[in-house]
């Protein structure tokens, strides 16, 4: 059984994905017949090439997924050499389950309410420091640079990082490297970058790469705090795909393929520059250097950290205070009275969404935790490690742009006879929530030094023995984490959830995608606040229970 | 594994779905249609981006529930766009019938792509139902030709729109009358100024908006944009925005996304006039907080743009039936005079008031109109929107001028 479990998750991934794919290619190149494309044509490529402004919609999707992934890494590594196992570290660590708790939509919607000419930090210095009564007219949000969609993305994606990294700590031996270092003279920022580093990157490069991948085709966050003139690529995907003049989804599809190329190339500039790291890095050891900068850095870093989480938080705070405010007007720092008309109004419809959001979500989280472990203990059993091209293929679903992908995956369910039901959509979420849980769990779990089982082996005990009640419970962290994970990735779908469930399954996150079209700042705070709830109570839970469950073994800790 | 995908994908392409309405109920012989529908769901897609455009569709849910045993399923979504796609990817798959999608909230592009690509109920239904009686065609034109679409009986009328501006009297009591004085407006307050992203459908209106005024001729905007020297007729049009756009709020470099986030610059004190497509617009913000007591409503003296909001039934529903007696429902005098009522919705009616039975004619009369709104008298001309092909021209010709 445990054999074919392998197979049968790449099927899970891949049939769909090159079901989506092929519903995205057929009509790039003309076939759609039910449009009256029956015939091949490059047209749609050159449609897509002679769009106004869409090789700096490219450009700036290429920039916004380097420059948000390689800033989030630098300030989460700076951070773990830095700051690790300082009580500042601690304090920062407690903030990670409600800043990844934070829907993107949210925190955008949020940070863009903080930093706007009429935000709230210049509500609270005005009109007293500025001397304005009347917001300025600076453009701030949706600036051309994209700077404030960077700056969303990296707060989002710094605790991400994080999470991950906290989960690799255990398997690399920090401390005793840190240690040694030290006592070889090294500054903390050096020792860790000549000696932990290495092994850290390697255990969370693919939810890196996944961060990239996210960051490149991001629409929400795109709309929110990008610029518009032109906006990145995955937002002019997705106005040619939901163009009322139906013949623009060849062109979307072609925008599609488009959308993977710059994806693709993004990565492939990534890899690029990790071999530039590493030949720069195998010399800088060499050279021996024992110190850079670290007390400049340690200040900087912690600037930035507090900053980023300052801005996910700020931002949530402001918008539970719009969800119960009345009139609010430029420049007061408060309303001018409370109410709970929109929490009150809101929660009568709540029940069916929340009972959708969770069945769905722990359901797939649930498939997807139990495939992903059958599929790495096969691999640690038979001692053949996933080759490179079936993590490729790992990769798909977070590649392809979901709005054409779903597209072609709802083809083929209808095509299959498939009704709505339950059951497709949590399989359409396990297409979204397997790769990060494989993603967030793969590493830690290679990483597990296998002379524990060696030992459990020599006792006698088999297989299955191990299994539970060596290796499960040694990576108990990992496994929450990657739970938790899974189910804020579910409870985030919107896409799938409407198309696969025709709408038929709603969501605490398609009902607040759909009122916050309505642009009231009172509704998108209280559904910021209620999406924001149930993931919180799944990274509470994954960071707080091995702390319970193992309080008396302290190398277990991820701080340890 | 890969090869039987693809075959599958393409046999599906490949599978075309003539649509056709075969057994399609007949809304002539009502009392069998209404006994067709009993204990049917109905599945309406309409956008749900405002609370009480919400509630009151759960209102009408539970009357047809209680009055005919149909269920009513709001499906709430952000784009009408996704429902579109959401039909298109049935009948690519073949689903001819008991699709997902029973009704749709839509007009203008979006009827015309349905309409022209076969996605609609193919039988003239909508001017069978029996509330249509009350249907003001003659006075309402709109109601039967959407953006000069003739509707065709494939979409029922539900509700009018209007475009109407709106700002803070406490801060600004002259407001222009004209798009010349919004030009003076705006170069005399720079920075306050600015309209929705086409192509965001109310930001693409007020191109249109301007187009009549700066147009010499409009009876050409009701003719596809292709009987027209489209450069020609737009040149004022562009010499317009060239000489505004500096003027406007960050100079024109960057826009509200929706007529949402338009009102929440106006409520944030960044731009000083607001405009919507729901005459009501203001008074309902005003009750829900979002905008101070003292916005009004105001008109251009030439005339805004006025439409009509429908109700279809695509062609592969599963419960027709149970759509026309909802889509009746909501043309019904009850229904919509609820709708008017602007502490419900504000929604214009689509009835001729004056040929109503007089107990609901006088309840008609009698609704008050919210504080911000203008009565039907002062809302002035009522200008028919172009041919929705000019609407794509204009987009298209604004995203390479002003949108990269």
């Amino acid at each position: 059984m445990l054999r074919h479990i392998p197979a049968l998750t790449l099927f899970f991934l891949i049939g769909p994905v090159l079901a989506g794919l092929m519903g995205v290619l057929l009509p790039a190149f003309g076939l759609l017949p039910s449009l009256g494309g029956t015939s091949l044509t490059l047209d749609y490529f050159h449609n897509v090439l002679s769009t106004p402004g869409v090789l700096r919609s490219s450009v700036l999707s290429l920039t916004v997924g380097l420059v948000t992934t390689a800033v989030s890494l630098a300030i989460v590594m700076l951070l773990i050499a830095c700051w690790h196992g300082t009580k500042f570290f601690k304090s920062l660590q407690n903030l990670l389950s409600p800043l990844l708790s934070v829907p993107h939509a949210a925190a955008a919607f949020g940070l863009a309410f903080l930093i706007a000419p009429s935000g709230w930090l210049m509500r609270l210095v005005s009109p007293w420091a500025t001397g304005v009564t009347r917001p300025p007219d600076w453009l701030i949000v949706n600036d051309p640079f994209a700077l404030s969609m960077m700056a969303g993305l990296i707060a989002k994606e710094v605790p991400f990082l994080l999470l991950v990294s906290l989960a690799a700590l255990p398997q690399s031996d920090l401390r005793r490297k840190t240690v040694l270092a030290a006592t070889l003279g090294y500054g903390p920022v050096s020792g860790f970058f000549k000696t932990s580093f290495p092994l850290i990157y390697r255990q969370i490069r693919l939810p890196v790469l996944a961060v990239l991948a996210y960051a490149t085709s991001v629409v929400d966050v795109a709309i929110i705090l990008g610029p518009s003139t032109p906006a990145p690529l995955s937002v002019r995907l997705l106005q040619w795909m939901n163009d009322p003049e139906i013949t623009e989804r060849f062109r979307a599809s072609a925008g599609a393929m488009m959308q993977l190329g710059v994806t693709a190339l993004a990565l492939l500039v990534w890899f690029m520059g990790e071999q530039l790291v590493r030949k720069g890095g195998l010399r800088a050891i060499n050279r021996g250097h024992r110190r850079f900068a670290d007390q400049a850095l340690r200040r900087i870093i912690a600037v930035l950290a507090v900053l980023s989480s300052a801005m996910v938080l700020l931002g949530i705070i402001v918008l539970g205070i719009w969800s119960i405010a009345g009139f609010w007007r430029f420049p007061d720092a408060l309303p001018v009275s409370f109410t709970l008309a929109n929490w009150s109004r809101q929660a009568m419809g709540l029940e069916t969404p929340l009972q959708n959001t969770l069945t769905i979500g722990l359901a797939a989280t649930a498939i997807a935790i139990v495939l992903t472990l059958a599929c790495l203990e096969q691999e640690a059993r038979s001692g053949k490690t996933a080759t490179s091209r079936a993590l490729v293929l790992l990769y798909l679903p977070l590649i392809v742009p979901q709005v054409s992908f779903l597209f072609g995956l709802n083809i083929l369910v209808l095509q299959l006879g498939g009704k709505a039901n339950v059951m497709l959509v949590i399989f359409s979420h396990v297409i979204f929530v397997l790769p990060y849980v494989y993603l967030s769990l793969a590493d830690p779990w290679r990483a597990w030094d296998t002379r524990y089982a060696a030992v459990a082996h020599g006792m006698g005990h088999g297989a299955n023995r191990v299994f539970w009640s060596v290796r499960l419970p040694m990576l108990l962290t990992p496994v929450l984490t990657a739970a938790a994970v899974g189910f804020a990735v579910s409870i985030g779908q919107y896409l799938a959830t409407l198309l696969i469930g025709s709408g038929r399954f709603p969501t605490i996150t398609t009902e607040a995608v759909a009122l916050a079209s309505g642009g009231d700042r009172r509704v998108i705070g209280v559904y910021a606040l209620i999406q924001a709830m149930l993931p919180f109570i799944g990274f509470a839970a994954a960071l707080s229970l091995p702390a319970l469950l193992y309080r008396n073994r302290r190398a277990m800790h991820a701080n340890g | 594994m890969i090869q039987i995908l693809t075959r599958a994908l393409l046999a599906g392409f490949l599978m075309m779905g003539a649509a056709k309405a075969e057994n399609a109920p007949d809304p002539t012989n009502w009392p069998g249609l209404l006994e067709q529908a009993k204990g049917q769901t109905v599945y309406w897609h309409a956008w749900g981006g405002e609370p009480r455009i919400n509630d009151y569709i759960a209102w009408a849910g539970r009357e047809i529930e209680n009055r005919y045993g149909v269920e009513l399923v709001h499906v709430k979504v952000n784009d009408t766009g996704s429902v579109v796609s959401q039909v298109l990817a049935e009948k690519t798959a073949g689903t001819l019938d008991g699709g997902s999608v029973d009704l749709i909230w839509i007009n203008g592009e979006n009827f015309a792509a349905m309409k022209r690509e076969g996605l609609l109920l193919d039988t003239a239904w909508a001017n069978k139902l029996p509330n249509f009686q009350y249907v003001d065609v003659s006075g309402k034109p709109t109601v039967v030709n959407d953006f000069t679409v003739p509707t065709d009986g494939l979409e029922a009328p539900w509700g009018m729109a209007q475009l109407v501006f709106f700002n803070d009297t406490a801060i600004d009591s002259e407001m222009p009358t004209s798009m010349a004085g919004l030009l003076q407006w705006a170069q005399a307050n720079p920075g306050r100024f600015s309209y929705p992203q086409p192509p965001d459908y109310v930001g693409t209106t007020f191109l249109k908006q301007a187009l009549y005024e700066l147009v010499t001729d409009p009876t050409v905007l009701q003719q596809p944009v292709e009987q027209a020297d489209f450069e020609a007729v737009t040149a004022p049009l562009m010499a317009y925005l060239d000489k505004l756009h500096p003027h406007m709020w960050r100079s024109g470099r960057a826009f509200p996304q929706n007529t949402a986030s338009l009102r929440q610059l106006l409520a944030d004190g960044e731009l000083e006039i607001g405009f919507a497509f729901n005459p009501a617009a203001a008074s309902n913000a005003i009750a829900n907080n979002e905008l101070p007591d003292t916005v009004r409503t105001f008109v251009l003296e030439r005339g805004t743009i006025g439409n009509t909001h429908f109700v279809a039934i695509p062609f592969n529903a599963n419960a027709k039936a149970g759509a026309m007696v909802l889509a009746d429902f909501l043309m019904s005098p009850e229904a919509q005079l609820r709708k008017q009522d602007p502490t419900v919705w504000g929604d214009p009616t689509v009835l001729d008031v004056t040929a109503l039975p007089a107990a609901e004619r006088d309840a008609f009369d009698g609704l008050e109109l919210g504080i911000a709104t203008l009565g039907p008298s002062e809302l002035g001309i009522v200008l028919p929107e172009p041919h929705p092909s000019w609407m794509v021209a204009l987009e298209k010709v604004w995203l390479a001028r002003y949108g990269v």
